[in-house]
């Protein structure tokens, strides 16, 4: 890892879950109709995250899901390798219900427009938001975060990487230089 | 990670990291089939043709639905309503379809070797949806499958296959896949329909179907094929169930924690006691819908492969 930066620290990364909690709750007026569905991998363990810090602030625990949206993506032609899928587990009904949808890093916006699919293959919900740790532009679709933990202006020569306790070891997010592609 | 071949033609000598991803591949697929909206665009645009040269419902309508639910665009072609009728050689239909760009071919023909043939004469990817007395591997796999989910791991089990051995591609598929995983296969029929020398593949043979059912975790019970001559080997059918049938009462005497699979269509009566086949110790129908899984977790990993 060709490390430039260190965009985030620990403390940093525990305020920052604290805030998107907040607004979370905010925006959507305390509703107990919030569920939060973590994106494989690393949204998954952001998601749970958010969940036991709303579950501290109002005292009620929102359903939470997994969504793995590797069947949904648009680059299996173009990939080199072959993406591992894992199972989706939502054992709730998403219908009316507002779906706050959670991942690590916002760049193309192509998994989220996968995601969105899944979520729309399950039922009708009554709204989605996107709640993203880092957003790090590059938009290649017309897709906006409606929580982020921190913008990060960043050249497509650089990479972020979120590392997370659960399975780096460490709470940090880091810019690196993207690993020479040939 | 990624399948080593581009090809399914049978599980001989398939490595074990293979059979364990389709296995977990098709995990995920069981999970797609019980929602609300069981489809996934995942091979939008990829053409797939059925080639079935022999009598299938199970096995096509599995395929088939398999590849819908993945957004697949598939062709059907029965040997009944097709121009091998006018005489067409089996190498100019293909080429005739393959002209027609098609990416996968799942095949069903009654001569053993056919996939392998196709894999030399067309470009797409080949799936072997049972060859003569060859192979039928998406059975097997989803056997396999079935036994996990039943009992959390295939290592180690002790797993009896039961009747007509000697005519039956789904015993070898179920031989090579799951001594490959780590189980260990036996065998038990009468003496007839048993090959001999299989016990050169490792494989145990039992004459005693009490015995095979105390000494073994599950029975895969094979349909006695009258329509492949089963009739020679046995004197009728009644005495074969006398003497091979599994009924509730060996179950309940000899081993109350047996499983039982079956790959259908059963013979009541014959192979199984309709009591046997509708009752608590066999995992029939869950075998059906595991299969639907299996072949999209096949197709889905050949399919998106990068060739």
């Amino acid at each position: 890892m060709d490390i430039k930066a260190k965009i985030i620290d620990e403390e940093g990364f525990t305020r920052t879950i604290t805030r998107l909690a907040h607004e979370i709750l905010e925006k959507n007026k305390g509703s107990k109709n919030i569920v939060l569905i973590g994106m494989r991998t690393r949204g998954v363990f952001i998601a749970e995250r958010i969940r036991n810090k709303i579950r501290e602030i109002e005292k009620f625990e929102p359903s939470f899901g997994i969504l793995d949206v590797t069947l949904y993506r648009d680059d299996f032609r173009t990939r080199l390798k072959q993406p591992e899928v894992s199972v989706t587990d939502i054992t709730f009904d998403v219908n009316e219900k507002d779906i706050i949808l959670i991942d690590d890093v916002l760049y193309t916006g192509r998994t989220v427009r996968a995601a969105l699919d899944a979520v729309m293959d399950l039922g009708r919900p009554n709204t989605i938001q996107l709640c993203v740790l880092v957003d790090r532009g590059h938009r290649e679709l017309p897709v906006k975060a409606d929580f982020v933990g921190k913008n990060i202006p960043t050249s497509i020569n650089e990479e972020v990487r979120v590392r997370l306790v659960e399975v780096d070891g460490e709470d940090a997010v880091y810019l690196v230089n993207a690993p020479n592609k040939n | 990670m990624s399948l080593s071949s581009r090809h399914l033609l049978g599980l001989y000598g398939v490595p074990r990291e293979d059979i364990q991803l389709i296995l977990d591949t098709a995990t995920t697929f069981r999970e797609v089939l019980e929602r609300p909206i069981k489809k996934v665009p995942t091979l939008q645009g990829k053409t797939i043709v059925n080639l079935f040269y022999e009598n299938s419902t199970r096995t096509r309508i599995s395929f088939e639905l398999a590849q819908k639910r993945l957004s697949a665009d598939t062709i059907n072609f029965s040997t009944s309503s097709s121009s091998t009728k006018k005489g067409e050689t089996f190498k100019d239909t293909v080429r005739n379809i393959e002209a027609m760009k098609v990416d996968m071919i799942v095949v069903r023909h009654q001569s053993a070797g056919v996939p392998q043939y196709l894999t030399k004469i067309s470009k797409a990817n080949i799936i072997n949806a049972g060859d003569g007395l060859h192979e039928h591997p998406t059975q097997g796999l989803l056997d396999m499958y079935s036994i996990r989910e039943k009992l959390g791991r295939l290592e180690g089990l002790k797993v009896c296959i039961v009747g007509d051995v000697s005519h039956s591609r789904v015993a070898l598929s179920n031989i090579f896949g799951l001594k490959s995983m780590g189980a260990k296969v036996s065998v038990c029929g009468p003496a007839t329909m048993i090959p001999t020398g299989i016990e050169s593949l490792g494989i145990k043979v039992y004459h005693n179907i009490n015995e095979a059912i105390e000494k073994h975790d599950v029975l895969n019970v094979l349909r006695i094929q009258l329509e492949r001559n089963a009739g020679v080997k046995i004197p009728s059918l009644r005495e074969y169930h006398q003497y091979f049938g599994i009924t509730t009462e060996r179950i309940e005497k000899y081993n109350k924690d047996i499983l039982i699979l079956h790959p259908g269509p059963i013979n009541r009566g014959v192979e199984l006691s309709s009591e046997v086949a509708d009752g608590p110790y066999q995992v029939i129908l869950d075998q059906v819908t595991n299969g639907v899984a299996i072949r999209m977790a096949v197709l889905y990993l050949l399919g998106t492969m990068h060739n």
